[in-house]
């Protein structure tokens, strides 16, 4: 299997910071508003730098989601930072008119995404989120997998022309994709080749999903490992040739299984390839309190989830 | 003036026709606004020929209280943004001219989606910011009804203009008592408007005749000279819901009814044809 090293561990809300900080220098046309968390999403450098094209909003989500499509009448590209939760839910009406019915060009950035957020609970942990923008229709969601990968993303959608929703973590995780790397809009990547099963992960899920296909390996399963960083518009093409190739697939998120990716993925296969899949997702709940690692261990979405939900799908094939 | 006169009266007949044909609309509000409109696209805005979104170099108008658009629509036709004769599709299937206005079809002179109320003001903030950083010193312009004020958007973005400096906006609130339920001190009383945007550190100024033109000329002239000096601007413009037909005046109850043919030949027959039905 196809070796990959975790460089040093870091939070790709980071990530998020260091792409904008670099978009800054590169796009005078990209604008910054945060709703009171900037350092919580890592926005300093870019504020730094450019003070005059940033703009605190304050504790004031649907306010800030209009400034934003309103900044895009005059050529500017809006990119907001707050918390996942209260980035999608709290103003779904606002996205829902001002930005994507009305087609504005505004990169919604969502940070502490998930149950990792941790120890501020449930209030804080949205796992709706994905199925709430990618209802959207035309949003493009991304939710990256790491520092790397999260900082190349942040780079990428500014050259996109449409409404993005970008999804990421408060956590440090695995570091494991190229510094380098050009990132793809709607192009998922082959992470590791197999034969047995299809692991297809997104997100925090990603670097569980290459430990559970060794962990396999170790068994005698050879697992593909597909990263699907972005969930709309999905990959299809790829997920297809892989499961023609597999006969059956894991879908790994940290999210609901309700809305969710997996739910993307059985709806591609139901209507073009029928294959037996399990969901790795949490399952219709609410999160809680607790650290990232013991949350990820009790919602069931961590490479030991993988690996048991892989074994299961195997028997159906 | 009479030329603008005309316009009011034609656009009112728009108004009548299109949510007449539909069987649908809100004219209550949008006759309320007539003078305004016309006012505001004819004399107060300066406007490039043709239209883009970014509306560079020219002063731009966003409509909060998106269910007035009728008269929108009317005002955009006889402004030439798209041919008058398309307000025969209003509220139809396959139409630019959708129930409320909307960018996703296309339809020049629009810029935002709006009708789920309160959003308006954040928007027309954040193109003024937009104008700011583009060195560009035209104006925005938002109009917002007065019981949309009870979403409570509009005061996150009110508290932001005013800590912002935002003083490239004036923000008119049409001041006419009603909405769909009833008056709007009997549905949920805001208390004196014009104290709290004073509160909330607007420059307010009242346009008590509202359905005048030339008080509205004179107000909004009075307006403009207002802005650039720290403050966002609004104006509260105090207007009658279905104002120009007597039995739509005074009432909440044509905020969102169209006329049948026997009332619709009445309002027509108290605002005659001047420069040509569509």
């Amino acid at each position: 299997m196809k070796k990959y090293i975790d460089s040093g561990k870091n939070d790709t809300r980071s990530g998020f910071g260091a792409g904008l900080a670099e978009l800054g220098r590169s796009h005078p046309n990209v604008v910054a508003l945060c709703a009171d968390l900037i350092g919580s999403l890592k926005m300093e450098k870019f504020i730094e730098e450019n003070p005059e094209r940033f703009f605190q909003v304050g504790i004031a989500e649907a306010n800030m989601m209009g400034l934003a499509a309103g900044l895009t009448i005059g050529g500017k590209i809006p990119f907001t930072g707050t918390f996942a939760n209260f980035s999608t839910g709290r103003v779904y009406d606002q996205i829902r008119q001002s930005i994507a019915y009305s087609g504005k060009n505004v990169k919604i950035c969502a940070s502490h995404a998930g149950v990792t957020l941790g120890e501020d609970g449930a209030t804080h942990q949205i796992l709706e989120d994905i199925g709430l923008m990618k209802m959207l229709p035309g949003m493009t969601v991304i939710n990256p997998c790491d520092f790397n990968q999260t900082k190349a993303a942040t780079i990428a959608i500014a050259d996109h022309l449409g409404p993005v929703y970008l999804r990421f973590g408060r956590p440090k995780v695995a570091n494991f994709t190229p510094t380098d790397q050009k990132f793809e809009i709607g192009k998922a990547l082959m992470l590791n080749e197999g034969t047995d099963v299809t692991i297809a992960a997104t997100g925090h899920l990603v670097w569980e999903a290459l430990i559970a296909a060794e962990n396999l390996e170790n068994q005698g399963i050879s697992a593909e490992v597909i990263n699907i960083h972005t969930i709309k518009p999905l990959d299809e093409e790829a997920l297809l040739k892989s499961v023609k190739k597999t006969g059956c697939i894991v879908s790994a998120e940290e999210h609901n299984y309700l809305g969710g990716l997996g739910e993307s993925i059985a709806r591609t296969l139901a209507t073009q390839h029928p294959t037996p899949q399990e969901f790795v997702a949490t399952q219709d709940t609410f999160g809680e309190s607790g650290t990232p690692e013991q949350l990820m261990e009790k919602y069931g979405l961590n490479n030991k989830a993988i690996e048991t939900a892989v074994l299961s799908v195997l028997k159906r094939k | 003036m009479s030329k603008l006169q005309d316009l009011v009266v034609q656009t009112r007949r728009d108004i009548l026709r299109m949510v007449h044909k539909v069987n649908s609309g809100h004219p209550g509000g949008s006759l309320g606004c007539t003078e305004f409109f016309i006012a505001l696209y004819h004399e107060i805005m300066d406007l490039k020929e043709g239209f883009d979104m970014d509306g560079r170099d020219e002063d731009i108008f966003f409509l909060s209280n998106g269910h007035i658009s009728p008269i929108f629509y009317s005002t955009l036709a006889r402004r030439g943004y798209f041919p008058v004769e398309e307000l025969n599709t209003f509220r139809l299937i396959n139409s630019r001219l959708q129930g409320h206005p909307a960018t996703h079809e296309g339809l020049p002179g629009i810029r935002i989606a709006s009708g789920s109320l309160g959003q308006g003001m954040s928007v027309a903030l954040g193109a003024a910011q937009a104008k700011k950083l583009n060195g560009d010193d035209h104006l925005i312009y938002s109009l917002h009804g007065d019981g949309e004020l009870q979403e409570g958007q509009n005061w996150e973005a009110i508290m932001y203009a005013a800590g912002n400096k935002v003083d490239n906006i004036i923000a008119t609130v049409d001041l006419n008592g009603q909405q769909i339920d009833g008056a709007t001190d009997t549905v949920l009383p805001m208390g004196d408007v014009k104290a709290k945007f004073e509160a909330f550190g607007w420059d307010v100024l009242e346009i008590t005749k509202g359905n005048d033109l030339d008080a509205i000329l004179v107000g909004m002239a009075d307006a403009k000279s207002r802005t650039g000096k720290g403050k966002p601007v609004c104006v509260l413009l105090h207007t009658v819901m279905g104002h120009g037909v007597d039995f739509m005046m005074y009432t909440h109850a044509w905020h969102g009814k169209a006329p049948n043919d026997e009332q619709l030949a009445d309002a027509l027959s108290q605002n005659p044809e001047t420069i040509g039905d569509y």
